[in-house]
């Protein structure tokens, strides 16, 4: 759209009409929804003063969650990068018999609920769980650590990325691929230097939807975490332990820090994917 | 619309929990507000009640249930959850009703007897069959390698009950404050899992088999060993242990706007008749009635118990001093 029709938006014919009716919308439905919810939140903290605030968010406990928090939502986003892309690749490129299941199954973790998914990760990851039991004497612990953390939030990560992968992987043409074997490219040439530069920016947007909704996840963490103070809570139990003792505005302010963190993170993967998409010179 | 058409759809709207108060001329119905482990409680008692009220008064009653955690359900009432009465674990949650906006009366512990408390239940603690790490008393908990198996007490009145529980074992046997802190320290040292509530510390020591001890309350304790897990766990009663008397109140803001104080302290009057503490007793809560207590001696041996009150200063203190943030529990966690 060139900057003249943007200016003047009523000169263009559109398919459906209410431009205005439509932006007004927008704006009222955000603003009621997402905005004043969330102003909200900085409102209630305003009234801690700024020591008390700091003293808050920045306690041991606290901090050592958002450690495990920002730390495991990323590796379960990475994890999920790499393994939801081998899936989306496996859907879209070949055919299997129950492929159509497999490609139901992958919607699940979107439909459970969370708490269930913590309840039936834990049963198996426990010291007698199935799997729980076939790690233990190997000495690896999931279930009541950080790492039956991870578990969890990769659990709950793997839609965002085979979904957003997914149509891109379709609509890429093979013939790119047979073209760049003819100029003699090796497979993995072909795959670093034709798919992936075409794929990084959906694979940006599936890793930052499956990291944000790590850093919020609650419900099926908290069976598996064994929340053991310094080592495995996370930073929405910090919230929920301060609102079970009516300590609202404790409770914002830990909100408030994990918003303004969580913001800057996906501020910094948007830019990378305008960045790349730019690179790849591809339109989002 | 023909009375009978209409005794349907009233009915049906009813029993899909959407008749509140513009229906409540049709049939009264009460709110009870309470905590995660009396679901089973007073899905027993209500009927009973219902039954009681029309045979003393001639009315239908329906008495609709919430639960969740303690602490949780006072703030939903406290933000305006229409409960006509609310039945807690622990006093700190009714007495934050009283601080918010006055929804119960101040002198709420003086409206019904013990208290306000209809029965009790003390802190005990569950082990494996024949108690193969003889663990007797609450001394025993923190000797080195024992894994002790405890709600997290920043987020369950059960877990609370406990830390004070063992807290309170070291000063009625003449220990400093000190000394306390000292065995409480060793104690959660030997913690491996710190779930949200009561029932997840159970599912944790029954079904994923952690932990040598479970130490919860003895409704849940006793219920476990005799019918869940039968045959798979003992009960262990402490020389001394906590009395955790959940207390009972009326939401007198609700009820004066429902018009339904009579009913509201009429069921929680239920709760002391000798048809209420049989149904509370069959649930392995302690009855108030000496009677009862007596001919379910096999089912509640004598313990020695002190309140927190008595031993431990006033809850608000107490709350204060050991479970705010940085307070005692907090240094001891975070240090251990």
């Amino acid at each position: 759209m060139s900057a003249a029709s943007f200016l003047n938006p009523t000169r263009q014919t559109r398919v459906l009409p209410g431009f205005g009716l439509s932006l007004g919308y927008t704006l009222v439905y955000l603003s009621l929804i997402v905005l004043i919810p969330l102003a909200a939140v900085f409102l209630k903290t305003a009234s801690l003063g700024w020591a008390e605030f700091w003293a808050v968010v920045t306690s041991p406990r606290v901090v050592a969650s958002y450690k495990l928090s920002f730390g495991a939502s990323l590796l379960a986003a990475a994890i999920n990068a790499v393994f939801g892309l081998m899936l989306a690749w496996a859907l879209v490129r070949y055919t299997f018999p129950g492929k159509k299941l497999i490609d139901a199954l992958v919607d699940l973790p979107f439909a459970l609920p969370t708490a269930v998914a913590g309840i039936a990760l834990t049963a198996l990851y426990a010291g007698n769980g199935w799997i729980g039991s076939k790690l233990a004497p190997l000495g690896i612990k999931v279930a009541f650590t950080p790492l039956g953390v991870l578990v969890a939030l990769v659990f709950i990560g793997v839609p965002f990325v085979v979904r957003t992968v997914q149509p891109i992987l379709e609509d890429l043409e093979t013939e790119l691929e047979e073209a760049a074997a003819s100029l003699g490219a090796h497979r993995w040439q072909t795959f670093t230097k034709v798919i992936l530069p075409i794929l990084l920016p959906a694979l940006l947007t599936g890793f930052a939807l499956a990291f944000a909704r790590a850093v919020g996840e609650y419900g099926s963490v908290i069976f598996i975490a064994g929340n053991i103070p310094m080592v495995s809570e996370i930073t929405p139990l910090m919230i929920i332990t301060k609102l079970e003792q009516y300590d609202y505005t404790g409770a914002t302010a830990i909100a408030v820090v994990m918003l303004v963190i969580s913001f800057a993170l996906l501020l910094l993967i948007n830019l990378l994917q305008a960045w790349s998409a730019k690179r790849t010179g591809r339109n989002r | 619309m023909k009375p009978a058409l209409r005794t349907l759809l009233l009915s049906s709207v009813l029993a899909f929990g959407l008749g509140s108060a513009s229906l409540a001329s049709a049939q009264t119905t009460l709110l009870n507000a309470s905590y995660d482990v009396t679901r089973e409680l007073y899905k027993e008692i209500n009927p009973a009640f219902a039954s009681w009220y029309k045979a003393k008064t001639g009315k239908d009653i329906t008495i609709n249930q919430s639960h969740g955690g303690s602490s949780k359900q006072a703030l939903s009432v406290a933000a305006g959850l229409e409960a006509d009465v609310v039945t807690m674990n622990q006093s700190t949650d009714i007495d934050i009703l009283v601080e918010r906006g006055k929804l119960v009366a101040a002198d709420w512990r003086k409206r019904f007897p013990h208290d306000a408390t209809p029965y009790t239940t003390y802190s005990v603690f569950l082990v494996h069959k024949g108690n193969p790490k003889k663990i007797k008393d609450w001394s025993d908990l923190a000797q080195p390698g024992l894994s002790v198996i405890v709600p997290n007490p920043k987020t369950s009145g059960n877990g609370r009950y406990t830390y004070l529980a063992a807290w309170g074992s070291v000063i009625a046997k003449g220990g400093s404050e000190a000394d306390a802190r000292n065995f409480v320290t060793k104690l959660f040292r030997n913690v491996p899992v710190l779930d949200g509530g009561g029932r997840g510390a159970t599912t944790t020591f029954t079904q994923r088999e952690l932990g040598d001890v479970l130490v919860t309350f003895e409704n849940e304790a006793a219920q476990i060993a005799r019918e869940l897990g039968a045959g798979q766990f003992d009960v262990v009663y402490p020389s001394i242990t906590i009395d955790a008397s959940p207390p009972v109140a009326v939401v007198e803001t609700v009820v004066a706007k429902r018009g339904t104080a009579t009913e509201a302290k009429a069921y929680l009057d239920f709760l002391y008749t000798d048809e209420g503490q049989k149904i509370i007793a069959k649930h392995w809560f302690r009855p108030r009635s000496e009677a009862l207590l007596k001919a379910n001696a096999d089912r509640f041996p004598p313990v020695k118990a002190f309140k927190v009150e008595e031993l431990l200063g006033s809850w608000s203190e107490v709350q204060k001093k050991h479970f705010a943030d940085g307070g005692i529990y907090d240094q001891i966690v975070v240090n251990r």
